[in-house]
């Protein structure tokens, strides 16, 4: 990974700068993440990464590579801090969020390391807005120790079958139930509400499905008021991929697809 | 149905599968009926020929949220599949989608008894056939709260809208919206002259959109204030039916049977509009016959046995504008005019409010 061009002028070292010509690209990302107010950045040489917790349960992360911006250098080997993610969405998007063709907001984002602020430079048609944001004490993340070795069973979905489901789910349901199996109903998502169960299907075979591992009948539940937060990283993405281990922890990673073609990870 | 009731009732039969609903009071009832030929496949009868129907209730919302999206419905779903499941008391909605995915909502059903109001069209006294959409398009002027409206038969077959007001409302700060229909926006018109119903607004508001949707004739039934005013759509797949129940006239003390000649005392009305209009047409009809309802009502006043002249300027004023009340000089001109000679059996003591300026006899 090529190290990026040297500190600014000024000669402070910042342990973490990075430049983007279009802000859109990581506040998109963002905002797929963001069901919490807080939210961890980990930044290392490959790129960025932005955890948002919810009670011990739920753990999502948006993946920035390195490759992103156009310029990305970190000092130090890791740099960690905790800030408040909506504070931080709402300058990324301080010159408004529709997004018109030809413009788009530059940014620079600085920072000196522990203790001091994050510091964000945006630029759009010549007006520069500055903004700084305070920074926390990180807090120990949860390690769902979530092994790619350890599926049972993983589907990959194109997301378009999913949105509509996900965004029409009987939220008087106080779960929803995933079925994964090689036989049918393969991959069934289930609610339980007032009026009655519904079930939503989804063939082996179907256009929808990219690839269909499922080793095992595997019938999970989960609390649907934590699903319903990714239903946004759902609606920006282009595939998702379902995978359980056999304790029933469920991963879902989802790929989108930013204004300039380039991938990137929200799980 | 949504806008009528709570609870859809399903009864499937041999003519079709029935959906009713009725409202709290009971004053508001619908029926679609979809004949087997609507349906791929319609098998309304259990495993054995004997099995009793079986009738069914749901939760409106529930039956609903099924059908969430209309749009994306219409894109995405192939074929919606119903079941009754009795053993298990579950209606079966299952919709096939586009790419395999297939959705099954199993809504819990009550058991109830037939859902039927009493009516009978054939034995209406008068009928009015038109597109939904000549009503539609009458029913926009009104506003979205009103609650009540009065369909009333003018002479020379003119068909009248107008905003029922409470008696108890203060007149003077009433809006009222009156509009007229000529004969020949409906294709049919078999109505006895003189009669008017009011009912409710909102629930006939649900039937002309679903109606103007699909491009429907609506049939209008009606009889005496006080029975049911039906609507009807007929189609070769669906016969829908909406029943609403009308006001009363109370005031209505033994009204005559209309027979030729008999004439009433004008009323000497406070609601300017409502009467000028309808004498200015009277004076035009010949031989208008019948009478409506008594004073206080906002129906039409008594009309008058014929007039010898016809007035020129009423003429002008027979092209309704809705909602504008005419001149106050008028109404005198008319009260006037009102006494022809050889009107058999006009009481003599006429009320005239206003003196005439004109002085036209």
């Amino acid at each position: 990974m090529p190290f990026s061009a040297p500190p600014p002028a000024s000669g402070e070292p910042f342990v973490l700068s990075a430049s983007l010509d279009n802000a859109r690209h990581l506040s998109s990302l963002l905002r797929a993440v963001h069901f919490q107010d807080h939210a961890t950045c980990f930044a290392t040489a490959s790129g960025l990464r932005v955890t948002v917790e919810d009670a011990k349960c739920i753990q999502a992360n948006a993946f920035i590579q390195a490759e992103i911006f156009q310029e990305f250098a970190v000092q130090e080997e890791s740099v960690m801090f905790r800030i408040n993610l909506s504070v931080l969405l709402d300058c990324l998007t301080i010159f408004g969020t529709s997004s018109l063709p030809g413009t788009s907001t530059a940014l620079r984002m600085c920072y000196r390391g522990y203790g001091y602020p994050l510091m964000l430079f945006l630029e759009e048609g010549g007006v520069v807005t500055v903004c700084k944001i305070n920074t926390q004490e990180p807090e120990e993340l949860l390690d769902f120790d979530f092994c790619s070795t350890k599926v049972v069973n993983k589907i990959i979905l194109q997301s378009e079958g999913l949105r509509e489901a996900f965004a029409e789910l009987d939220m008087t349901s106080e779960v929803l139930q995933i079925t994964m199996s090689p036989d049918k109903p393969y991959f069934r998502l289930s609610t339980f509400g007032n009026a009655g169960s519904a079930h939503l299907d989804y063939p082996r075979d179907s256009d929808l499905m990219e690839a269909f591992h499922c080793n095992q009948t595997q019938t999970n539940r989960y609390k649907i008021s934590l699903l319903k937060p990714s239903t946004k990283a759902l609606a920006l993405s282009c595939k998702v991929s379902i995978r359980t281990d056999a304790q029933g922890f469920l991963s879902l990673q989802y790929m989108i697809r930013n204004e300039d073609g380039q991938i990137c990870f929200v799980e | 149905l949504s806008r009528i009731g709570d609870e859809l009732y399903l009864e499937p039969t041999e003519k079709g599968l029935s959906l009713r609903a009725v409202n709290s009071s009971r004053s508001a009832f619908a029926s679609f009926l979809f004949a087997p030929l609507f349906f791929q496949l319609y098998e309304p009868g259990g495993p054995t020929p004997d099995t009793e129907r079986f009738r069914c209730k749901v939760h409106m919302k529930s039956f609903l949220g099924v059908f969430r999206s209309l749009p994306s419905l219409e894109k995405s779903v192939g074929k919606c599949l119903i079941l009754l499941k009795p053993r298990t008391s579950r209606l079966v909605l299952q919709l096939h989608c586009k790419y395999g995915v297939t959705k099954t909502h199993n809504l819990a059903f009550q058991e109830c008894e037939r859902l039927q109001a009493v009516f009978d069209t054939q034995h209406c006294s008068s009928r009015l056939c038109a597109p939904a959409r000549v009503l539609a398009d009458a029913v926009v002027h009104f506003p979205p709260t009103l609650a009540e409206v009065t369909l009333g038969t003018g002479p020379g077959g003119k068909i009248s809208l107008r905003n029922y007001v409470d008696d108890e409302a203060e007149l003077s700060k009433t809006m009222v919206t009156e509009l007229w229909l000529a004969e020949d926006e409906f294709q049919s018109v078999a109505v006895s002259p003189g009669s008017h119903i009011t009912f409710c607004l909102k629930e006939f508001r649900g039937l002309l959109t679903f109606a103007e949707a699909s491009n429907l004739l609506l049939t209008i039934s009606f009889d005496e204030p006080g029975r049911p005013v039906i609507f009807t759509l007929d189609d070769t797949v669906l016969e829908v039916h909406l029943v609403l129940a009308t006001l009363s006239d109370l005031e209505s003390s033994s009204l005559p049977t209309p027979t030729n000649g008999v004439s009433h005392l004008p009323t000497p009305a406070d609601n300017l509009a409502d009467d000028l209009e309808s004498y200015m047409v009277a004076l035009e009809n010949s031989g208008c016959e019948g009478a409506s309802g008594g004073p206080p009502s906002p129906t039409f006043p008594l009309h008058t046995p014929r007039a010898a002249q016809s007035d020129p300027e009423e003429e002008e004023e027979d092209r309704a504008v809705p909602g504008t009340p005419p001149h106050k000089k008028f109404r005198s001109l008319f009260f006037g005019s009102v006494l022809t000679p050889g009107g058999p059996g006009l009481a003599p003591t006429q009320e005239v409010l206003a003196e005439d300026s004109d002085g036209e006899y």
